[in-house]
């Protein structure tokens, strides 16, 4: 059995003493960075990269995946326990995982989001082992149009994640693909709304935005008020999960894992949407969907899941092809070429121990967090009995340096600060960030391949229907709108037929 | 040993060289020097700076510090070195792009004139490259194709600015045959639908196509060079192939901001001929597909003349374009 025979070359490589240890201090590293808010794994791993020149490659790309994926373990911890997202997965995350900590059960949060996180891994590494070349080429035949028709779909469905109004989350989401069109434009070159500041020809940074309408403003939020004062909640009755709360995170947990490790193979925009979807789908299928947006435990579980299991299979394309899809695996790219090694169809068969090395690190990586993490909820659930004198400035600071440190621009800090107060604004206004900030990360993809999409058919809007697998995404799309549009138009029926006997 | 010796060798050659600023020269450089690239960590740019800097410090006897800051295609960063103390503790590392800057953005917060050579690293050659069911195999068959009536064949670009972009439209220039320049965020995603075969061209440096060539899984019609090169060496130029002339590689280069002392430029284009020479560094960018340039092109002298020559061929390529 060649799969057998390759994992145990993989494994006598993972095992090393050598690399074992890079492993655990590139997963503890990743941890650190991801649970300290805006400081992410790029940052981390531009400054490690130097220090990788002397490792073997294999040792090298170990540590520096160790830090990716264990950055998506840790990037929770701050989402859930101070509304504080590093990024657009972890931005789910703070939806009903802050809620859950306001409620006291900051211990279940993180430790479903541990054990979700582990599972999906888990299941995700293998998938990589198995079936990493077959995957790649799913990943090949998504084009733009694919890749239009998903977004349009992501979006329709993303309107679960909000639990008022409707309309306001409509709205909400066409404020962030406005916010998606600041900066150059990549067709023409134009500057579009960048008011003259070069800063934004690049457009807006998304850690401020997150930083902004999430953290910032949910401290604006707390300090106007001295008794409503919420973060730093003290009472924490349970750290781990109980038995009615480990059968309701399975499911979520599966399903997360399944949707993750599917969209992360798409290197167009695909590990974007994995969390998005994988709230949206277990809103629509629980039992309580009232509970989603107050503290629903299959709102953390589901997303996390799925968030990493997506980062884990976000390696096939990069591995299998060469392409990287998303800024972290640019940056591993990077890692490779320093080495010496181009990363591409021949990686696996002429660097065998490379390949089967960093996939059985990755499981050991995986086993290592989970071990690291379980103790450390403890740790961080008496973080929020801080005072929040201490805690509100620390986080501040903490902020403004994750963000100054993505491009060393001031002003991506002074972008938090407006968008703290446009943040605080919605928040008095009734509005969640949420869907602006899905609405942000996918305007710029949806145009992106709408746009392209046309470009290549000369023009012809046919393209996505003519093509089978946008068309199929395009009317699930169709259906979710008429499914969601009927009891509003039966209700207008009866109306329109009451005042008819009438 | 022998790198020692070179290294003893550049020093007093700089020492020689030095005519005056005797003191700036006995100094330099007495802390960490900073090199600046202008694009994300991890890109081709970057590995070029990291690898040159590695090698640089251990002649220059100081931690030589990359610093990536990106945005507005490279100019802010660019634009900050310029503005930075001329005292050669902070050095930008870019490439061809930054002779595209005055054309293409018109707020650039820097005159070009703020920036003062420290010498040329390397020409990554470019390949242009096909699907690989495209009904051509050579470059004179596919300008047949490229001049049929009603055909406009598709050709991925990095975005505006991108060499991959520059290289199209000179394409477009030097045929008279119009393609629909289709730009990506980057080099990655526009390979993934050449391979994919949903674009017909891209014309893209060897780091990012050679790979690709190799396993069969795209098409190369010609290699942008005068001369063929080591890593492809079955592939025509385009010049041998019909389309006389024509020539553009993404050359790298050192800067540092205007004003910085003649000996301290002096010295640090020693050290950059001095790790042009690493075998470490020789053997990486063979990887990339490229090759450190000769050491009397990391001169202040040689990037002077060549940063002219390219910017006036861009800016009136750019504006023919437009």
């Amino acid at each position: 059995m060649d799969l057998l025979s390759n994992l145990a070359l993989g494994f006598e490589t993972a095992f090393s003493p050598v690399n074992i240890i890079w492993c655990f201090v590139g997963v503890l590293l990743g941890t650190l960075v991801g649970v300290l808010p805006g400081i992410g794994p790029t940052a981390t791993i531009a400054m490690l990269l130097p220090i990788t020149f002397t490792f073997s490659p294999v040792t090298a790309l170990i540590m520096l995946s160790g830090i990716y994926y264990g950055a998506q373990y840790g990037g929770s911890t701050t989402a859930i326990l101070i509304n504080l997202p590093g990024e657009s997965s972890s931005a789910v995350t703070a939806v009903d995982g802050y809620q859950m900590a306001r409620r006291g059960r900051a211990g279940q949060a993180l430790a479903t989001a541990a054990l979700g996180s582990f599972f999906a891994g888990s299941v995700a590494t293998l998938l990589l082992a198995m079936a990493a070349p077959p995957l790649a080429s799913v990943a090949i035949r998504f084009g733009s149009p694919e890749y239009f028709a998903l977004i349009v779909v992501g979006l329709l469905v993303s309107i679960s994640l909000a639990h008022g109004s409707m309309l306001k989350a409509l709205g909400m989401i066409v404020l962030g693909l406005v916010l998606a069109t600041v900066g150059q434009d990549a067709y023409t070159g134009t500057p579009r709304f960048t008011l003259g500041q070069l800063e934004l020809y690049g457009g807006i940074n998304f850690v401020s935005i997150a930083v902004g309408v999430f953290g910032v403003a949910e401290i604006f939020r707390n300090l106007e008020d001295e008794r409503g004062r919420e973060v730093g909640v003290k009472h924490v009755t349970h750290l781990w999960l109980s038995r009615e709360e480990f059968r309701r995170i399975a499911a979520p947990v599966m399903r997360g894992t399944a949707l993750g490790s599917i969209l992360g193979i798409l290197p167009g925009g695909g590990h974007v949407l994995a969390s998005f979807a994988s709230y949206a789908v277990e809103k629509k299928s629980s039992k309580h969907p009232e509970e989603f947006g107050h503290g629903a435990i299959e709102g953390v579980a589901g997303p996390e899941s799925a968030n990493n299991a997506a980062a884990q299979t976000s390696f096939i394309p990069l591995l299998t092809l060469g392409i990287p899809a998303h800024p972290v695996m640019a940056l591993i790219l990077g890692a490779f070429i320093l080495q010496g090694i181009v990363p591409g169809p021949k990686v696996i068969s002429s660097q065998p121990e490379l390949f089967w090395g960093i996939v059985a690190s990755m499981w050991i990586g995986n086993v290592m967090l989970v071990i690291l993490n379980l103790p450390l909820i403890g740790v961080w659930v008496k973080l929020l009995s801080v005072p929040y004198r201490a805690l509100f400035p620390a986080i501040v600071t903490f902020a403004a340096i994750g963000c100054y440190s993505i491009n060393n621009n001031p002003f991506d800090v002074y972008a938090v600060i407006v968008f703290g107060v446009l943040g605080y604004a919605l928040i008095r206004c009734g509005c969640e960030p949420a869907p602006l900030l899905l609405g942000f990360v996918l305007g710029g993809l949806l145009e992106e391949h709408l746009r392209r999409a046309l470009i290549i058919a000369h023009g012809d809007p046919m393209v996505f229907i003519q093509n089978p697998i946008s068309a199929v995404l395009l009317a699930v799309g169709v259906i979710i709108l008429v499914v969601a549009a009927l009891p509003s138009i039966r209700g207008k029926r009866d109306e329109v037929f009451a005042e008819d006997e009438g | 040993m022998i790198r020692h010796m070179i290294a003893t060798a550049a020093m007093l050659a700089a020492l020689a060289a030095s005519t005056h600023n005797a003191a700036a020269q006995d100094t330099f450089p007495s802390k960490p020097v900073t090199i600046l690239v202008p694009a994300a960590a991890g890109g081709p740019s970057d590995t070029v700076a990291r690898l040159v800097g590695q090698a640089m410090s251990a002649n220059l006897g100081q931690q030589v510090l990359i610093e990536n800051k990106g945005g507005a295609g490279g100019s802010l960063g660019t634009g900050q070195v310029a503005k930075a103390a001329p005292d050669g503790y902070t050095l930008l590392l870019y490439h061809i792009g930054v002779s595209t800057f005055a054309a293409l953005y018109p707020a650039l917060p820097y005159k070009p004139s703020e920036l003062t050579s420290v010498g040329l690293v390397t020409e990554v050659p470019m390949t242009l490259v096909g699907r690989s069911d495209l009904k051509a195999n050579t470059i004179a068959e596919l300008l047949a194709l490229m001049k049929q009536p009603g055909t406009s064949l598709t050709i991925g670009t990095a975005g505006v600015g991108a060499v991959s972009h520059l290289c199209a439209q000179m394409l477009e220039q030097a045929t008279g045959a119009k393609l629909t320049k289709v730009p990506y965020p980057g080099s990655g995603p526009a390979m993934t639908d050449l391979i994919g075969k949903r674009i017909d061209l891209m014309c893209d440096q060897t780091t990012n196509t050679t790979n690709q060539i190799k396993a069969g899984e795209i098409k190369a019609f010609g290699v942008t060079t005068p001369k063929r090169i080591a890593i492809l060496p079955d592939v025509p130029t385009v010049d041998e192939s019909g389309l006389k002339g024509f020539e553009i590689t993404a050359w790298h280069a050192v800067w540092a901001p205007k004003g910085t002392p003649e000996a301290v430029r002096v010295r640090l284009s020693q050290a950059l001929q001095v790790a042009l020479k690493d075998p470490v560094v020789i053997e990486r960018f063979a990887a990339l597909g490229t090759v450190p340039v000769e050491p009397t092109e990391a001169t202040p002298a040689a990037l002077d003349t060549h940063f002219k020559a390219e910017t006036a061929r861009l800016e009136a390529l750019l504006k023919t374009a437009n």
